[in-house]
């Protein structure tokens, strides 16, 4: 390999760091809930796919719980989640702590919108 | 001809990837905190509640990309123990059963595991909406999986990303395969 080759691949791979990895916000897979949550006055929410993976397999969600596989794609509130579905299928005081602790889900900056964040995701009409 | 030439971009992005991810093992692991993370309300009282996660991966295998961690040596090192179900009814399945794809294309083939998949998942998260379940019954393609679809599904979003070239294009084309081996187109 020449050394202008060398040279050119650097660059090709600086670029393509700039181009592949953008500004890291968020960790990997964070998916921001906010379809209702601040036209009713409280934060958005987070959920974290790396915290749940540790503790439970994408089946338990997406297969047992029927979690649809498409951020956006869940119609989430409060009263389901209090009337044991979604979050609440666990989040009731028995696999984990309950509906109470508002501040842990809803734990969102105001002004975001739905969606998965954390970079390196793909977007196009896949996602619309 | 032109889909050769459409390819050709993506060749040289696979060849950027590896130099990229070579460069990216040398650097030691971190992550943001999530009162710097751009995502969490850094005014919320109950923030300190929530688990940093540098506390959490730091302790499970390396990668280089996603999270950082190698969540299929995670789990089958023992390192996690995700739970299977919570209703007490529901049939776990996990199989053993590889699928050669790209057949046809000029990067390495891909060898697709059922194993490493249906640890995680369940078959109806692939089966038949995503894939037909039959070799060779689907036209894939890497600019749709680019755009969200197919495996970028869940490789982009949750699973390790799209940069990650030869994790996929994982099979020698100059080698054959082991006998019987099942093929896609
Ligand atoms: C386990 C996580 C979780 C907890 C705990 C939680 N929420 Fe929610 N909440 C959600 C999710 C998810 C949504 C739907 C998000 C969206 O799409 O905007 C939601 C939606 C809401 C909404 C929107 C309107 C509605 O009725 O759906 C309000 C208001 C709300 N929550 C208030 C609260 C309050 C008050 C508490 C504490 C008593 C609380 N939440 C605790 C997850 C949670
Ligand atoms: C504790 C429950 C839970 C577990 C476990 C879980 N997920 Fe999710 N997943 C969710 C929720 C909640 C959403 C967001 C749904 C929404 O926004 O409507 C989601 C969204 C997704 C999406 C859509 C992202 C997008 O870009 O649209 C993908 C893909 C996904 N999960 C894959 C996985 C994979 C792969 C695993 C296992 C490694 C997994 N999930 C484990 C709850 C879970
Ligand atoms: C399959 C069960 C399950 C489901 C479904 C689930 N969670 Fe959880 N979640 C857990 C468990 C278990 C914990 C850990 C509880 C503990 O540490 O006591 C947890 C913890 C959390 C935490 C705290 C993480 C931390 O840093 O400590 C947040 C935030 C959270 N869940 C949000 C959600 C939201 C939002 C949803 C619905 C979109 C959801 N969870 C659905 C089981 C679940
Ligand atoms: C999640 C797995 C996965 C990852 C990661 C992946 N690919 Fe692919 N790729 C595939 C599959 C499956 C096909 C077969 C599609 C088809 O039959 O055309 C494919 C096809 C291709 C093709 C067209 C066929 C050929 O060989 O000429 C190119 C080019 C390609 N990938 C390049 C890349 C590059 C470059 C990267 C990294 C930036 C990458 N791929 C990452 C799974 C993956
Ligand atoms: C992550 C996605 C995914 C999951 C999960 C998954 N599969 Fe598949 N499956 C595939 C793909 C991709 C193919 C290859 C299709 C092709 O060649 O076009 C395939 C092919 C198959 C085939 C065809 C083999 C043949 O001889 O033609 C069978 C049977 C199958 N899957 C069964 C299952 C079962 C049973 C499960 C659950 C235990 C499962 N799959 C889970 C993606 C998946
Ligand atoms: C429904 C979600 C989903 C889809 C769709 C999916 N994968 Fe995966 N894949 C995963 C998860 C989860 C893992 C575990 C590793 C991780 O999370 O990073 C994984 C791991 C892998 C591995 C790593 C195996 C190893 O030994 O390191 C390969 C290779 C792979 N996927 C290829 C593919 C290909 C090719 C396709 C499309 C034909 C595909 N995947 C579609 C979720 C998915």
């Amino acid at each position: 390999m020449s050394n202008g080759l060398i040279k050119r691949a650097a660059l090709l791979g600086a670029l393509g760091l700039a181009l592949l990895a953008a500004p890291s916000v968020a960790e990997y897979g964070d998916v921001v809930l906010n379809k209702v949550s601040e036209k009713n006055g409280v934060r958005p929410v987070v959920f974290p796919h790396w915290f749940h993976r540790v503790r439970f397999r994408c089946k338990v969600c997406h297969s047992e719980l029927a979690f649809k596989m498409r951020a956006g794609a869940n119609v989430v509130t409060m009263a389901d989640i209090t009337n044991g579905k979604f979050c609440g299928m666990c989040h009731n005081n028995q696999i984990a702590w309950g509906a109470d602790k508002c501040d842990l889900c809803h734990s969102g900056k105001p002004g975001l919108k739905s969606g998965i964040y954390g970079g390196h995701q793909t977007s196009g009409p896949g996602r619309w | 001809m032109a889909s050769t030439l459409a390819g050709l971009p993506l060749l040289i992005l696979l060849l950027v990837s590896v130099i990229a991810s070579a460069q990216v093992s040398q650097a030691a692991r971190k992550w943001l905190p999530l009162a710097a993370d751009g995502i969490h309300d850094p005014k919320n009282p109950s923030l300190r509640l929530l688990q940093e996660p540098a506390e959490s991966l730091s302790r499970l295998p390396a990668d280089t990309a996603g999270n950082q961690v190698h969540w299929l040596q995670a789990l089958e090192g023992g390192a996690i123990n995700p739970r299977t179900n919570i209703l007490p009814g529901t049939q776990v399945m996990v199989i053993d059963l590889d699928i050669y794809l790209n057949m046809k294309g000029g990067t390495p083939i891909v060898r697709f595991p059922h194993r490493a998949h249906t640890l995680w998942l369940d078959c109806s998260n692939c089966h038949q909406h995503l894939f037909v379940s039959k070799a060779g019954a689907n036209k894939l393609s890497m600019n749709a999986m680019l755009n969200g679809e197919q495996c970028g599904v869940c490789h982009g979003a949750v699973a390790f990303p799209l940069t990650e070239c030869n994790r996929c294009h994982n099979t020698p084309r100059n080698k054959p395969l082991p006998a019987g081996a099942l093929r896609g187109l």
